[in-house]
């Protein structure tokens, strides 16, 4: 086929298996989109309210499915927009594709109408990005970014496409299949041996995995090798969901605010089994303190992240799910009576933990009257709490693909909500990245089909409500629910503990109206501030089919607890406020 | 802290040295000398990077590097099985009073005169770095009106080649 530049874009967008890409049009891109709009019963493009929702769709479509994410910009204000949707995947290791347009080849350099260098700009947090100067290479280049953003461990990689190489034409040959990543790296046998022995030789062995388990599809092995050699499981804000909550052996996330019985549980193992993940510093505190009682066997697909953070005893590189399986047939099947007894204590007293710190709210009043609980005329006690929120939307959600923001309700969300399997839980790990969730909600929804279920907070949430638009244009089963306390939480949960209850610019006083403004968009709104009126309004919200935004007004008094400070470690958790 | 001088074959493609040279600003390594050029095969550079530091910090470095999709080898070059070299232009002040010490100095150190006139002179010099900054630190009394030194290069001593099978 002798064709454009613009349309090899789109053919060879379809033939890496690409159903569905996110965007927003604009001049460098247009020949691209007329492609799309001619090619639109084979690919569907969801148009978003501003790029940066765009990206973020993108990667949840990503994490929903395991498939590269595409993003489609135009060049300048366009592609900087993407740039915080592009790091978000890029600590959090997603794979995705952004294509930007540029101006002609002739322009560039020339600080040209919404000209931006945007390979300088995502150089750093890109696996690795490309400008396209040659319309010869441009399908392979494409090629080459799927294999690239979908290899070994996976990541954004940016394609930077001039109008003119849109515009030009050559001969194109579509391929048979999508192409196939590079090959992965196997365990070393001897190794594998050696991790073997350590484990029989432990006494009280731990296992914290992050998410490698769910990129790298190992969640069956992981839970294998648990039971064979009868340890505990944790995991970091990332592995969160690769093991289903009610597993016996899965004591939850550990770290900065991670549960009780797992972080004390690792600090009182003499051996740590990390598997795909990279002991960030969220999830160890402090460095210093936090190995010295255990060893550690380190297993990673990313041969940096060996050693980078906290040395290991036993560091081996390789894929994460033949590593596990083939580390699993080599040990012998272990019970540890006293080990497995300790951990049911723990659990007891996280358990005890969790309703003293309950008890301590409920004897706060709210002490800020700009906030909205303190207006609603609830007694404290019959408010709404964070934990029960989670608890009943989450009986009413099925298998909905969970997102959130960032702050204190995406802590909640991570320690309470019931996940059950692989890529149902989204959420901006490493980079931390408010008003990740609706963009991610939304990708997740047009990936799967299912109900997308975002727990937010008024702060997030304001970041980047604009796309209810593309929820509601879409038509998309995504559930809403806005923890409001009037605050920013977490920030304010710090200036509560740190610094002297300074509130600096964390009261909001914004006078929001979620219900009218999820009305002016065109979605369902509800607000509540009881359980009962939850209960009524999450079945409703799950029955209704688009979108449904529903405002729990939440008291600002509540922590997320427990917390480990930062710098701190497990001797400084705090699991009460008084 | 001891100087490492490793060896990296990159594709030959624009971009390459950014890559090479922010991944160093972006995880906070310093880098003594880094220098580039074409290698026998025009389809890939090399770059050659020192740097101070200790075992752990090597280690960083090799691995980050060896993350970047345009890097193709790296490898540690040790100083006992590498030649290395650094060439320095340095133009010093040319007086009647000076012009005695300074010719003395560059035929001990089989430096060359490259340029001539009456009041500057410019000398060319190869070495290790020790003999380029011992030869600076002599003509320092002298007047240095500017200088420049290329960073080391360096290559493996016999049958050794630093290569990729990569493309």
């Amino acid at each position: 086929m002798f064709i454009s530049g613009a349309k090899i874009i789109v053919e060879t967008l379809i033939e890496q298996g690409c159903d569905t890409v996110f965007g927003y049009p604009g001049g460098q891109v247009l020949n691209i989109f007329d492609e799309l709009y001619l090619n639109s019963d084979r690919i569907n493009h969801i148009l978003a309210a501003h790029e940066q929702g765009a990206a973020h769709a993108a990667d949840g479509y990503a994490r929903a499915t395991g498939k590269v994410g595409v993003v489609i910009a135009t060049s300048g204000p366009g592609a900087t927009n993407l740039v915080t949707g592009i790091a978000t995947a890029y600590l959090d290791s997603i794979p995705m594709v952004a294509i930007t347009g540029n101006v002609p080849c002739d322009l560039i350099g020339r600080d040209s109408f919404q000209e931006v260098d945007i390979v300088g700009v995502t150089m750093p947090i890109t696996k690795h990005n490309f400008i396209v100067k040659d319309i010869n290479e441009l399908a392979d280049t494409i090629r080459m970014a799927f294999k690239i953003a979908k290899s070994g461990r996976p990541g954004p990689v940016v394609v930077d496409i001039p109008k003119d190489i849109q515009i030009g034409k050559c001969e194109f040959e579509a391929q048979a299949q999508p192409v196939i990543p590079y090959p992965v790296l196997f365990a070393d046998d001897d190794q594998l041996k050696e991790a073997a022995e350590m484990i029989a030789a432990a006494e009280r062995p731990y296992i914290y995995f992050g998410g490698g388990i769910i990129s790298g599809r190992a969640s069956a092995e992981v839970m294998a090798l648990a039971e064979k050699i009868d340890a505990p499981m944790g995991c970091t804000l990332m592995g969160l969901s690769a093991v289903p909550y009610d597993n016996p052996r899965f004591l939850g996330m550990q770290g900065m605010h991670g549960h009780f019985a797992s972080s004390m549980a690792q600090d009182e193992s003499d051996l740590v089994i990390a598997l795909g993940a990279r002991f960030s510093d969220r999830a160890t505190g402090n460095k210093a303190r936090f190995n010295k009682n255990f060893r550690i066997i380190h297993i990673d697909i990313d041969g940096a992240e060996l050693h980078k953070n906290i040395p290991a005893e036993l560091a081996i590189n390789a894929d994460i799910r033949d590593a596990v399986e083939r580390l699993c047939s080599l040990v012998n099947e272990q019970k540890r009576p006293q080990w497995s007894a300790r951990i049911a204590e723990l659990k007891a007293e996280e358990e005890r933990r969790i309703e003293g710190a309950r008890e301590c709210t409920f004897q706060k009043e709210c002490s800020n009257c700009t906030n909205p609980c303190s207006n609603t005329g609830i007694p404290a006690k019959d408010r709404l709490n964070p934990y029960d929120i989670i608890d009943i939307v989450s009986s009413c959600a099925g298998d909905a693909v969970v997102a959130t923001d960032v702050g204190q309700h995406q802590m909640w969300a991570a320690q309470r909500y019931p996940l059950k399997t692989p890529r149902t839980f989204l959420t901006s790990g490493g980079l931390g990245t408010m008003g990740y969730g609706l963009g991610a909600a939304i990708g997740a929804a047009a990936a799967t089909g299912k109900y997308s279920l975002l727990f937010t907070g008024d702060g997030s949430f304001g970041m980047n409500l604009n796309e209810l638009a593309t929820s509601v244009s879409q038509g998309l089963p995504v559930v809403i629910v806005i923890m409001n306390n009037g605050v920013l939480g977490m920030v304010r949960q710090w200036q509560t503990l740190f610094y002297g209850k300074h509130y600096s610019n964390t009261t909001l006083n914004r006078q929001t109206d979620f219900v009218k403004l999820a009305e002016a968009f065109g979605a369902k709104g509800v607000r509540v501030s009881t359980k009962d009126e939850l209960e009524k309004a999450a079945a409703e919200a799950f029955s209704y089919g688009g979108t449904f935004l529903i405002d729990c007004l939440v008291d600002c008094n509540e922590f997320v607890l427990p917390m480990l400070p930062p710098g701190g470690s497990i001797d400084d958790i705090i699991t009460e406020i008084k | 802290m001891e100087q490492y001088v490793i060896g990296v074959i990159v594709s030959n493609v624009s971009g390459v040295l950014s890559r090479v040279s922010g991944m160093f600003t972006r995880r906070g390594f310093n880098i003594d000398s880094l220098t580039v050029g074409e290698t026998e095969s025009s389809s890939f550079s090399r770059i050659t990077i020192a740097f101070h530091g200790d075992d752990y910090l090597k280690d960083r470095i090799l691995l980050q590097l060896r993350k970047l999709h345009d890097v193709k080898e790296v490898e540690v070059l040790r100083s006992s099985e590498t030649v290395v070299r650094e060439l320095l232009l340095i133009k010093v002040r040319n007086t009647p009073q000076s012009r005695q010490d300074i010719m003395t100095a560059v035929e001990i150190f089989r430096s060359k005169i490259v340029d001539y006139s009456t009041t500057a002179l410019v000398c060319e010099l190869t070495g290790e770095t020790s003999k380029i900054d011992a030869f600076i630190d002599l003509l320092k009394p002298y007047g240095i009106m500017e200088m420049c030194r290329t960073g080391l290069v360096a290559i493996e001593r016999g049958e050794n080649c630093l290569k990729t099978k990569r493309l």
